[in-house]
Protein backbone atom coordinates (compact mmCIF):
# COMPACT_ATOMS: atom_id res chain seq x y z
CA UNK A 1 0.00 0.00 0.00
CA UNK A 2 1.57 3.39 -0.73
CA UNK A 3 2.04 5.80 2.04
CA UNK A 4 -1.13 7.78 3.00
CA UNK A 5 -0.35 12.04 2.93
CA UNK A 6 -2.59 14.01 4.88
CA UNK A 7 -4.43 16.34 2.14
CA UNK A 8 -7.25 18.85 1.41
CA UNK A 9 -10.23 18.22 -0.24
CA UNK A 10 -9.50 20.31 -3.04
CA UNK A 11 -5.99 19.27 -3.40
CA UNK A 12 -7.10 15.51 -3.47
CA UNK A 13 -9.78 16.45 -6.83
CA UNK A 14 -6.75 18.20 -8.42
CA UNK A 15 -4.18 15.57 -7.91
CA UNK A 16 -7.00 12.71 -8.73
CA UNK A 17 -7.37 15.06 -11.91
CA UNK A 18 -4.04 14.34 -13.26
CA UNK A 19 -3.68 10.95 -11.56
CA UNK A 20 -6.73 10.37 -14.28
CA UNK A 21 -4.49 12.07 -17.33
CA UNK A 22 -6.93 15.53 -17.44
CA UNK A 23 -4.52 17.95 -18.96
CA UNK A 24 -6.14 20.69 -19.87
CA UNK A 25 -8.23 22.90 -16.86
CA UNK A 26 -10.44 25.83 -17.28
CA UNK A 27 -11.53 27.88 -14.56
CA UNK A 28 -12.09 31.49 -12.59
CA UNK A 29 -11.22 31.74 -8.82
CA UNK A 30 -14.05 31.63 -6.67
CA UNK A 31 -13.60 30.66 -2.61
CA UNK A 32 -13.71 27.85 -1.55
CA UNK A 33 -12.43 25.85 -4.01
CA UNK A 34 -9.62 28.04 -5.27
CA UNK A 35 -6.95 25.32 -3.61
CA UNK A 36 -8.07 23.22 -7.29
CA UNK A 37 -6.52 25.90 -9.92
CA UNK A 38 -3.74 26.87 -7.75
CA UNK A 39 -2.82 23.10 -7.55
CA UNK A 40 -3.29 23.00 -11.32
CA UNK A 41 -1.68 25.59 -12.51
CA UNK A 42 1.59 24.92 -10.84
CA UNK A 43 1.54 20.99 -11.93
CA UNK A 44 -0.44 20.93 -15.67
CA UNK A 45 1.99 22.52 -17.69
CA UNK A 46 5.02 20.17 -16.34
CA UNK A 47 3.04 17.02 -17.88
CA UNK A 48 2.27 18.57 -21.50
CA UNK A 49 -1.36 19.82 -20.17
CA UNK A 50 -2.82 23.80 -20.65
CA UNK A 51 -3.81 25.58 -17.71
CA UNK A 52 -5.98 28.57 -18.33
CA UNK A 53 -7.22 31.19 -16.22
CA UNK A 54 -10.59 32.72 -17.75
CA UNK A 55 -11.82 35.40 -18.42
CA UNK A 56 -14.98 34.01 -17.10
CA UNK A 57 -17.07 31.05 -15.93
CA UNK A 58 -19.01 31.06 -18.88
CA UNK A 59 -15.92 31.04 -20.89
CA UNK A 60 -14.55 28.37 -18.80
CA UNK A 61 -17.24 26.18 -19.47
CA UNK A 62 -17.29 26.73 -23.10
CA UNK A 63 -13.57 26.05 -23.26
CA UNK A 64 -14.26 22.52 -21.56
CA UNK A 65 -16.74 22.13 -24.06
CA UNK A 66 -14.26 22.83 -27.02
CA UNK A 67 -11.61 20.80 -24.95
CA UNK A 68 -13.90 17.94 -24.66
CA UNK A 69 -14.86 17.94 -28.55
CA UNK A 70 -11.34 16.84 -29.21
CA UNK A 71 -11.86 13.69 -26.69
CA UNK A 72 -9.09 15.40 -24.57
CA UNK A 73 -9.85 14.50 -20.63
CA UNK A 74 -10.68 18.12 -19.58
CA UNK A 75 -12.43 19.78 -16.53
CA UNK A 76 -13.65 23.18 -14.78
CA UNK A 77 -14.13 23.89 -11.28
CA UNK A 78 -15.83 26.75 -9.37
CA UNK A 79 -18.50 27.24 -6.33
CA UNK A 80 -22.02 27.72 -6.65
CA UNK A 81 -22.59 31.32 -8.10
CA UNK A 82 -20.03 30.59 -10.32
CA UNK A 83 -21.60 27.14 -11.51
CA UNK A 84 -24.84 29.18 -12.24
CA UNK A 85 -23.17 30.94 -14.66
CA UNK A 86 -21.61 27.82 -16.12
CA UNK A 87 -24.92 25.98 -16.63
CA UNK A 88 -25.72 27.33 -20.66
CA UNK A 89 -22.89 25.56 -21.26
CA UNK A 90 -23.28 22.41 -19.59
CA UNK A 91 -26.36 22.38 -21.38
CA UNK A 92 -24.51 22.64 -24.35
CA UNK A 93 -22.21 19.92 -23.75
CA UNK A 94 -25.14 17.52 -22.46
CA UNK A 95 -26.86 18.12 -26.09
CA UNK A 96 -23.74 17.77 -27.68
CA UNK A 97 -22.89 14.45 -25.87
CA UNK A 98 -19.82 16.23 -24.99
CA UNK A 99 -18.06 14.32 -21.86
CA UNK A 100 -15.90 16.60 -19.26
CA UNK A 101 -15.43 16.94 -15.55
CA UNK A 102 -17.21 20.01 -13.67
CA UNK A 103 -16.62 20.32 -10.05
CA UNK A 104 -18.51 22.59 -7.84
CA UNK A 105 -17.42 23.09 -4.49
CA UNK A 106 -20.54 24.00 -2.99
CA UNK A 107 -21.27 27.86 -0.76
CA UNK A 108 -23.83 28.88 0.45
CA UNK A 109 -26.33 30.91 -1.61
CA UNK A 110 -29.02 32.25 -2.63
CA UNK A 111 -27.33 35.05 -4.74
CA UNK A 112 -23.80 35.47 -3.66
CA UNK A 113 -24.40 34.51 -0.41
CA UNK A 114 -21.51 33.46 1.77
CA UNK A 115 -18.52 31.20 1.61
CA UNK A 116 -19.69 28.94 4.37
CA UNK A 117 -20.70 25.22 3.63
CA UNK A 118 -23.60 24.22 1.99
CA UNK A 119 -25.76 21.40 -0.30
CA UNK A 120 -28.03 24.06 -1.49
CA UNK A 121 -26.93 23.11 -5.15
CA UNK A 122 -28.63 19.84 -5.45
CA UNK A 123 -31.61 20.53 -7.58
CA UNK A 124 -28.94 22.63 -9.77
CA UNK A 125 -26.94 19.95 -9.83
CA UNK A 126 -29.66 16.53 -10.48
CA UNK A 127 -32.54 18.31 -12.39
CA UNK A 128 -29.98 20.55 -14.43
CA UNK A 129 -29.66 24.44 -14.07
CA UNK A 130 -29.39 24.78 -17.85
CA UNK A 131 -32.73 24.04 -20.16
CA UNK A 132 -33.72 21.47 -22.37
CA UNK A 133 -34.68 17.18 -21.14
CA UNK A 134 -30.65 16.39 -20.02
CA UNK A 135 -29.38 14.88 -17.41
CA UNK A 136 -25.32 15.05 -16.54
CA UNK A 137 -23.71 12.44 -13.79
CA UNK A 138 -23.88 13.95 -10.20
CA UNK A 139 -21.21 12.06 -7.94
CA UNK A 140 -21.33 13.36 -3.70
CA UNK A 141 -18.08 12.21 -2.13
CA UNK A 142 -17.82 12.47 1.82
CA UNK A 143 -14.27 12.03 2.57
CA UNK A 144 -11.15 13.51 1.28
CA UNK A 145 -9.85 9.42 -0.62
CA UNK A 146 -13.58 9.94 -2.01
CA UNK A 147 -12.77 13.12 -3.33
CA UNK A 148 -9.77 11.68 -5.17
CA UNK A 149 -11.54 8.22 -6.31
CA UNK A 150 -14.67 9.58 -7.58
CA UNK A 151 -13.09 12.33 -9.43
CA UNK A 152 -11.74 9.48 -11.47
CA UNK A 153 -14.65 7.93 -11.58
CA UNK A 154 -16.24 10.68 -13.13
CA UNK A 155 -14.24 11.11 -15.73
CA UNK A 156 -14.47 7.40 -16.49
CA UNK A 157 -17.85 7.75 -16.50
CA UNK A 158 -18.13 10.61 -18.22
CA UNK A 159 -16.58 9.66 -21.71
CA UNK A 160 -17.85 6.01 -21.45
CA UNK A 161 -21.46 7.98 -21.39
CA UNK A 162 -20.56 10.53 -23.30
CA UNK A 163 -22.38 13.27 -20.78
CA UNK A 164 -20.90 15.93 -18.12
CA UNK A 165 -20.32 14.31 -14.74
CA UNK A 166 -19.99 16.85 -11.87
CA UNK A 167 -18.72 16.00 -8.80
CA UNK A 168 -20.54 18.05 -6.16
CA UNK A 169 -18.97 18.92 -2.64
CA UNK A 170 -18.83 21.63 -0.34
CA UNK A 171 -16.63 24.17 1.47
CA UNK A 172 -16.45 21.64 4.03
CA UNK A 173 -15.02 18.63 1.95
CA UNK A 174 -12.76 20.88 -0.02
CA UNK A 175 -11.29 22.57 2.65
CA UNK A 176 -10.56 20.01 5.18
CA UNK A 177 -7.80 17.55 5.22
CA UNK A 178 -7.66 13.88 5.95
CA UNK A 179 -5.52 11.12 4.79
CA UNK A 180 -5.47 10.30 0.89
CA UNK A 181 -3.84 7.73 -0.57
CA UNK A 182 -3.33 8.09 -4.07
CA UNK A 183 -3.25 5.70 -7.04
CA UNK A 184 -3.55 5.85 -10.97
CA UNK A 185 -6.36 4.07 -12.88
CA UNK A 186 -5.10 1.22 -14.99
CA UNK A 187 -7.58 1.66 -17.09
CA UNK A 188 -6.90 2.63 -20.70
CA UNK A 189 -9.08 6.05 -21.65
CA UNK A 190 -12.33 5.22 -23.76
CA UNK A 191 -11.31 5.37 -27.28
CA UNK A 192 -12.96 8.37 -28.71
CA UNK A 193 -11.79 7.93 -31.89
CA UNK A 194 -15.24 7.37 -33.63
CA UNK A 195 -16.55 10.74 -32.81
CA UNK A 196 -14.07 13.20 -31.33
CA UNK A 197 -12.68 15.97 -33.62
CA UNK A 198 -9.27 15.59 -34.39
CA UNK A 199 -8.82 17.05 -37.95
CA UNK A 200 -10.62 15.59 -41.12
CA UNK A 201 -7.48 14.54 -43.04
CA UNK A 202 -8.45 11.29 -44.51
CA UNK A 203 -11.92 10.93 -43.08
CA UNK A 204 -15.05 12.41 -43.50
CA UNK A 205 -15.85 15.88 -41.42
CA UNK A 206 -17.32 15.60 -38.50
CA UNK A 207 -20.12 18.32 -36.56
CA UNK A 208 -20.48 18.12 -33.36
CA UNK A 209 -23.47 20.38 -32.10
CA UNK A 210 -26.71 20.41 -30.19
CA UNK A 211 -28.56 21.80 -32.86
CA UNK A 212 -30.98 19.63 -34.72
CA UNK A 213 -33.78 21.28 -37.05
CA UNK A 214 -34.13 18.36 -39.54
CA UNK A 215 -37.81 17.21 -39.52
CA UNK A 216 -37.98 14.73 -36.08
CA UNK A 217 -34.23 15.48 -35.80
CA UNK A 218 -34.24 16.45 -32.72
CA UNK A 219 -36.98 14.43 -31.24
CA UNK A 220 -34.85 11.32 -32.11
CA UNK A 221 -31.82 13.26 -30.64
CA UNK A 222 -33.65 13.50 -27.18
CA UNK A 223 -35.19 9.70 -27.36
CA UNK A 224 -31.61 8.69 -28.10
CA UNK A 225 -29.95 10.28 -25.04
CA UNK A 226 -32.88 9.03 -22.90
CA UNK A 227 -31.40 5.55 -23.30
CA UNK A 228 -28.40 6.47 -22.61
CA UNK A 229 -29.97 7.52 -19.27
CA UNK A 230 -31.94 4.33 -18.62
CA UNK A 231 -28.34 2.79 -19.10
CA UNK A 232 -26.55 4.88 -16.78
CA UNK A 233 -29.52 4.65 -14.03
CA UNK A 234 -29.59 0.91 -14.49
CA UNK A 235 -25.25 0.27 -14.19
CA UNK A 236 -24.13 3.27 -12.57
CA UNK A 237 -25.93 4.10 -9.23
CA UNK A 238 -24.00 3.89 -6.76
CA UNK A 239 -24.67 4.01 -2.68
CA UNK A 240 -23.33 3.11 0.71
CA UNK A 241 -26.42 1.17 2.62
CA UNK A 242 -25.92 0.23 6.22
CA UNK A 243 -28.94 -0.75 7.29
CA UNK A 244 -29.13 -4.42 9.44
CA UNK A 245 -32.71 -6.36 10.00
CA UNK A 246 -35.19 -4.80 12.02
CA UNK A 247 -34.17 -1.19 11.58
CA UNK A 248 -35.63 1.42 13.52
CA UNK A 249 -34.80 4.52 11.29
CA UNK A 250 -32.74 5.13 8.68
CA UNK A 251 -30.96 8.37 8.08
CA UNK A 252 -30.51 9.25 4.23
CA UNK A 253 -27.90 12.33 3.99
CA UNK A 254 -24.76 12.81 1.14
CA UNK A 255 -21.62 13.98 1.02
CA UNK A 256 -20.90 16.20 3.79
CA UNK A 257 -23.83 16.05 5.86
CA UNK A 258 -23.97 12.20 6.00
CA UNK A 259 -20.10 12.98 7.82
CA UNK A 260 -22.04 14.63 10.45
CA UNK A 261 -25.03 12.32 10.25
CA UNK A 262 -23.27 9.06 11.11
CA UNK A 263 -21.47 10.51 14.08
CA UNK A 264 -25.00 10.56 15.23
CA UNK A 265 -26.19 7.63 14.13
CA UNK A 266 -23.02 5.76 15.48
CA UNK A 267 -23.72 7.02 19.22
CA UNK A 268 -27.50 5.72 19.09
CA UNK A 269 -26.38 2.26 17.66
CA UNK A 270 -23.81 2.38 20.62
CA UNK A 271 -26.16 2.93 22.89
CA UNK A 272 -28.27 -0.15 21.80
CA UNK A 273 -30.72 1.52 19.04
CA UNK A 274 -30.98 -0.30 16.02
CA UNK A 275 -30.21 2.98 13.05
CA UNK A 276 -29.41 2.89 9.50
CA UNK A 277 -27.66 4.59 7.27
CA UNK A 278 -28.03 5.36 3.40
CA UNK A 279 -25.66 7.05 1.34
CA UNK A 280 -26.24 8.04 -2.10
CA UNK A 281 -22.95 8.20 -3.94
CA UNK A 282 -24.24 8.87 -6.76
CA UNK A 283 -27.12 11.73 -6.70
CA UNK A 284 -27.91 11.52 -10.16
CA UNK A 285 -28.24 8.63 -10.62
CA UNK A 286 -30.26 8.59 -7.89
CA UNK A 287 -30.71 5.06 -5.68
CA UNK A 288 -34.69 4.80 -5.85
CA UNK A 289 -34.69 1.22 -5.78
CA UNK A 290 -32.38 0.70 -3.14
CA UNK A 291 -34.21 3.02 -1.40
CA UNK A 292 -37.94 1.70 -2.21
CA UNK A 293 -36.93 -2.10 -1.15
CA UNK A 294 -35.78 -0.35 2.43
CA UNK A 295 -39.55 1.10 2.76
CA UNK A 296 -40.92 -2.51 1.31
CA UNK A 297 -39.49 -3.25 4.86
CA UNK A 298 -40.98 -0.77 6.49
CA UNK A 299 -38.74 1.05 7.37
CA UNK A 300 -39.03 4.93 8.30
CA UNK A 301 -36.32 7.70 7.00
CA UNK A 302 -35.00 10.92 8.25
CA UNK A 303 -33.30 12.86 5.62
CA UNK A 304 -30.65 15.44 6.50
CA UNK A 305 -29.07 17.96 4.57
CA UNK A 306 -27.44 21.40 4.42
CA UNK A 307 -30.25 23.37 3.00
CA UNK A 308 -33.95 23.04 3.94
CA UNK A 309 -35.44 19.82 2.01
CA UNK A 310 -34.16 19.24 -1.53
CA UNK A 311 -33.10 15.72 -1.74
CA UNK A 312 -35.82 14.66 0.73
CA UNK A 313 -37.85 15.08 -2.89
CA UNK A 314 -36.09 12.15 -4.18
CA UNK A 315 -36.33 9.96 -0.90
CA UNK A 316 -40.20 10.63 -1.27
CA UNK A 317 -40.46 9.60 -4.83
CA UNK A 318 -38.50 6.46 -3.77
CA UNK A 319 -40.78 5.78 -1.11
CA UNK A 320 -43.86 6.46 -2.90
CA UNK A 321 -45.94 6.40 0.47
CA UNK A 322 -44.59 3.02 1.15
CA UNK A 323 -43.24 4.43 4.88
CA UNK A 324 -42.84 8.05 6.56
CA UNK A 325 -39.85 10.37 5.57
CA UNK A 326 -38.85 13.25 7.90
CA UNK A 327 -36.50 15.88 7.52
CA UNK A 328 -34.07 17.51 9.36
CA UNK A 329 -32.32 20.52 7.31
CA UNK A 330 -29.92 23.19 8.01
CA UNK A 331 -29.74 26.17 5.95
CA UNK A 332 -26.38 27.78 5.65
CA UNK A 333 -24.17 29.74 8.02
CA UNK A 334 -23.67 27.48 10.61
CA UNK A 335 -22.85 23.47 10.89
CA UNK A 336 -24.90 20.87 12.89
CA UNK A 337 -23.35 19.33 15.02
CA UNK A 338 -23.77 15.45 15.75
CA UNK A 339 -25.87 15.95 19.28
CA UNK A 340 -28.65 18.10 17.28
CA UNK A 341 -29.13 15.11 14.57
CA UNK A 342 -28.87 12.94 17.44
CA UNK A 343 -31.73 14.56 18.86
CA UNK A 344 -33.52 14.71 15.85
CA UNK A 345 -33.33 11.35 15.33
CA UNK A 346 -34.38 10.57 19.28
CA UNK A 347 -37.53 12.73 18.95
CA UNK A 348 -38.67 10.81 16.44
CA UNK A 349 -37.88 7.34 17.63
CA UNK A 350 -40.15 8.77 20.82
CA UNK A 351 -43.13 9.45 18.60
CA UNK A 352 -42.76 5.65 17.22
CA UNK A 353 -42.59 3.89 20.73
CA UNK B 1 -11.50 6.22 20.99
CA UNK B 2 -12.93 9.16 19.08
CA UNK B 3 -11.32 12.55 20.57
CA UNK B 4 -11.74 15.95 18.84
CA UNK B 5 -10.14 18.91 20.06
CA UNK B 6 -10.89 22.38 19.05
CA UNK B 7 -7.64 25.08 19.27
CA UNK B 8 -8.17 28.77 18.89
CA UNK B 9 -6.53 31.85 18.79
CA UNK B 10 -5.37 34.74 16.82
CA UNK B 11 -4.59 34.16 13.16
CA UNK B 12 -0.40 34.40 13.20
CA UNK B 13 -0.18 32.38 16.48
CA UNK B 14 0.53 28.93 14.33
CA UNK B 15 -2.94 27.61 15.62
CA UNK B 16 -3.47 25.92 12.05
CA UNK B 17 0.36 24.91 12.23
CA UNK B 18 -0.34 22.77 16.08
CA UNK B 19 -3.84 21.60 14.52
CA UNK B 20 -2.25 19.82 11.27
CA UNK B 21 0.60 18.49 13.75
CA UNK B 22 -1.50 16.97 16.18
CA UNK B 23 -3.42 15.73 13.01
CA UNK B 24 -0.21 13.95 11.29
CA UNK B 25 1.25 12.89 14.58
CA UNK B 26 -1.81 11.05 15.26
CA UNK B 27 -1.46 9.79 11.46
CA UNK B 28 1.60 8.29 12.10
CA UNK B 29 0.66 6.79 15.01
CA UNK B 30 -1.58 4.88 13.41
CA UNK B 31 -4.97 6.36 13.72
CA UNK B 32 -7.36 8.16 11.59
CA UNK B 33 -7.95 12.26 11.61
CA UNK B 34 -9.42 14.67 10.22
CA UNK B 35 -8.65 18.51 10.32
CA UNK B 36 -11.12 21.01 9.59
CA UNK B 37 -10.26 24.70 9.49
CA UNK B 38 -12.27 28.26 10.25
CA UNK B 39 -11.87 29.38 6.86
CA UNK B 40 -12.61 32.81 5.25
CA UNK B 41 -12.25 36.28 6.20
CA UNK B 42 -9.32 35.46 8.48
CA UNK B 43 -6.23 37.37 8.65
CA UNK B 44 -2.95 37.83 11.34
CA UNK B 45 -4.51 39.40 14.27
CA UNK B 46 -8.20 37.89 13.58
CA UNK B 47 -9.25 34.84 15.25
CA UNK B 48 -8.18 31.37 13.60
CA UNK B 49 -9.64 28.11 14.88
CA UNK B 50 -9.61 24.13 13.85
CA UNK B 51 -11.22 21.41 14.80
CA UNK B 52 -9.08 18.18 14.73
CA UNK B 53 -10.90 14.71 15.24
CA UNK B 54 -8.60 11.73 16.10
CA UNK B 55 -10.22 7.93 15.88
CA UNK B 56 -8.93 4.46 15.92
CA UNK B 57 -12.25 4.09 13.71
CA UNK B 58 -13.47 5.85 10.83
CA UNK B 59 -14.25 9.69 11.78
CA UNK B 60 -17.33 10.51 11.68
CA UNK B 61 -18.15 14.26 11.41
CA UNK B 62 -15.15 16.93 11.62
CA UNK B 63 -16.93 18.90 13.46
CA UNK B 64 -18.54 18.69 17.31
CA UNK B 65 -20.34 21.26 19.83
CA UNK B 66 -18.67 19.07 22.68
CA UNK B 67 -15.45 18.45 22.03
CA UNK B 68 -12.99 16.65 23.98
CA UNK B 69 -10.65 19.07 24.79
CA UNK B 70 -9.80 22.91 23.45
CA UNK B 71 -6.47 24.67 23.25
CA UNK B 72 -7.00 28.26 23.71
CA UNK B 73 -4.14 30.71 23.11
CA UNK B 74 -5.82 33.63 23.94
CA UNK B 75 -8.98 35.04 26.39
CA UNK B 76 -11.75 35.12 23.19
CA UNK B 77 -11.03 31.47 22.91
CA UNK B 78 -11.64 30.45 26.46
CA UNK B 79 -14.72 32.31 26.42
CA UNK B 80 -15.90 30.84 22.40
CA UNK B 81 -15.03 27.30 22.88
CA UNK B 82 -14.69 26.47 26.57
CA UNK B 83 -17.98 26.09 27.66
CA UNK B 84 -18.61 23.64 25.32
CA UNK B 85 -16.01 20.99 26.72
CA UNK B 86 -17.63 17.74 27.46
CA UNK B 87 -17.63 15.55 30.31
CA UNK B 88 -13.84 14.19 31.63
CA UNK B 89 -12.24 17.27 28.63
CA UNK B 90 -9.46 18.79 28.81
CA UNK B 91 -8.88 22.96 28.72
CA UNK B 92 -5.48 24.13 28.01
CA UNK B 93 -5.28 27.48 28.81
CA UNK B 94 -2.39 30.07 27.54
CA UNK B 95 -2.53 32.64 30.40
CA UNK B 96 0.33 34.79 28.35
CA UNK B 97 -3.15 35.77 27.01
CA UNK B 98 -5.18 35.51 29.02
CA UNK B 99 -4.06 36.33 32.74
CA UNK B 100 -7.11 36.81 34.72
CA UNK B 101 -8.88 33.90 33.22
CA UNK B 102 -10.67 31.66 35.81
CA UNK B 103 -12.48 29.39 33.90
CA UNK B 104 -13.54 26.45 35.30
CA UNK B 105 -15.80 24.07 34.48
CA UNK B 106 -17.45 20.59 36.55
CA UNK B 107 -15.46 17.58 35.03
CA UNK B 108 -13.28 19.89 32.89
CA UNK B 109 -9.57 19.45 34.10
CA UNK B 110 -7.87 22.74 32.96
CA UNK B 111 -3.95 23.19 32.46
CA UNK B 112 -3.04 26.98 32.77
CA UNK B 113 0.45 27.63 31.39
CA UNK B 114 2.42 30.59 30.14
CA UNK B 115 3.19 29.79 26.92
CA UNK B 116 4.61 32.83 25.28
CA UNK B 117 6.72 33.33 28.35
CA UNK B 118 8.08 29.45 28.33
CA UNK B 119 8.58 30.67 24.36
CA UNK B 120 10.67 33.29 25.35
CA UNK B 121 12.67 31.64 28.04
CA UNK B 122 13.47 28.92 25.09
CA UNK B 123 14.26 31.99 22.67
CA UNK B 124 11.78 31.97 20.60
CA UNK B 125 8.14 33.61 21.77
CA UNK B 126 6.96 31.95 18.47
CA UNK B 127 7.11 28.64 19.67
CA UNK B 128 4.27 29.34 22.12
CA UNK B 129 1.67 27.19 20.10
CA UNK B 130 3.75 24.34 20.39
CA UNK B 131 4.90 24.66 23.73
CA UNK B 132 0.47 24.70 23.94
CA UNK B 133 0.56 21.80 21.92
CA UNK B 134 3.28 19.86 23.94
CA UNK B 135 1.65 20.45 26.97
CA UNK B 136 -1.95 19.46 25.85
CA UNK B 137 -0.99 16.37 23.63
CA UNK B 138 1.32 15.29 26.77
CA UNK B 139 -1.58 15.60 29.47
CA UNK B 140 -4.44 13.63 27.17
CA UNK B 141 -1.89 11.47 26.02
CA UNK B 142 -3.68 10.31 22.52
CA UNK B 143 -1.04 11.33 20.59
CA UNK B 144 2.40 10.26 22.01
CA UNK B 145 4.71 13.01 21.60
CA UNK B 146 7.79 11.33 19.64
CA UNK B 147 5.07 11.30 16.73
CA UNK B 148 4.20 14.91 16.69
CA UNK B 149 8.59 15.37 16.82
CA UNK B 150 8.35 13.33 13.61
CA UNK B 151 5.38 14.99 12.07
CA UNK B 152 7.37 18.34 12.26
CA UNK B 153 9.55 18.21 8.57
CA UNK B 154 5.65 17.22 7.03
CA UNK B 155 4.16 20.21 8.82
CA UNK B 156 7.08 23.20 8.89
CA UNK B 157 8.16 24.58 5.53
CA UNK B 158 11.68 23.59 3.94
CA UNK B 159 13.04 26.84 5.01
CA UNK B 160 12.28 26.35 8.45
CA UNK B 161 13.54 22.93 8.94
CA UNK B 162 16.68 24.37 10.98
CA UNK B 163 14.20 25.24 13.49
CA UNK B 164 13.02 21.60 14.21
CA UNK B 165 15.51 21.02 17.17
CA UNK B 166 13.76 23.86 18.69
CA UNK B 167 10.48 23.15 17.98
CA UNK B 168 10.79 19.83 19.45
CA UNK B 169 12.27 21.14 22.63
CA UNK B 170 9.48 23.35 22.99
CA UNK B 171 6.68 20.61 22.66
CA UNK B 172 9.08 19.23 25.09
CA UNK B 173 9.34 21.76 27.34
CA UNK B 174 4.99 22.25 27.06
CA UNK B 175 4.64 18.30 28.32
CA UNK B 176 7.11 18.54 31.39
CA UNK B 177 5.19 21.84 32.47
CA UNK B 178 1.86 20.66 32.11
CA UNK B 179 3.10 17.55 33.84
CA UNK B 180 4.41 19.22 36.93
CA UNK B 181 0.73 21.33 37.43
CA UNK B 182 -1.92 19.02 39.40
Amino acid sequence: MAAKTFEKGNVAIAKAAVAAGCKYYFGYPITPQSDIPEYLSGVLPGVGGQFVQAESEIAAINMLLGAGSTGKRAMTSSSSPGISLKQEGISYMAGSEIPGLIVNIQRSGPGLGGISPSQGDYFQATRGGGHGDYRILVLAPATVQEMYDLTILAFELSDKYRMPAMVLADAMLGMMKEPLEEWIPKQAEEDKSSWALSGAKGRERRKIKSLFLGDGELAEHNWKMLEHYREVEAKETRVKIEVHDDCELAVVAFGSAARIAKSAVDRLNDEGRNIGMVRPITVWPFPYKEIRELAEKDIPFLTVELNVGQMVEDVRLSVEGRSKVSFAGYPPGYLPSPDEIYEEITKLLDKKD
Amino acid sequence: MNHAVIMAGFGGQGILMIGNLFAIGALKQGLNCTFFPSYGVEMRGGTANCTVTISDHEVGSPVTSSPNGVVAMNEPSVAKFAPRIGEGGLLLINTSMAPDNDFSKDGVEVIRLPCNQIADELGNIKLASMVALGAYAGRCGVVELKFLEEALPEVLPQKLHKLIPSNIEALRAGAKRADKQD
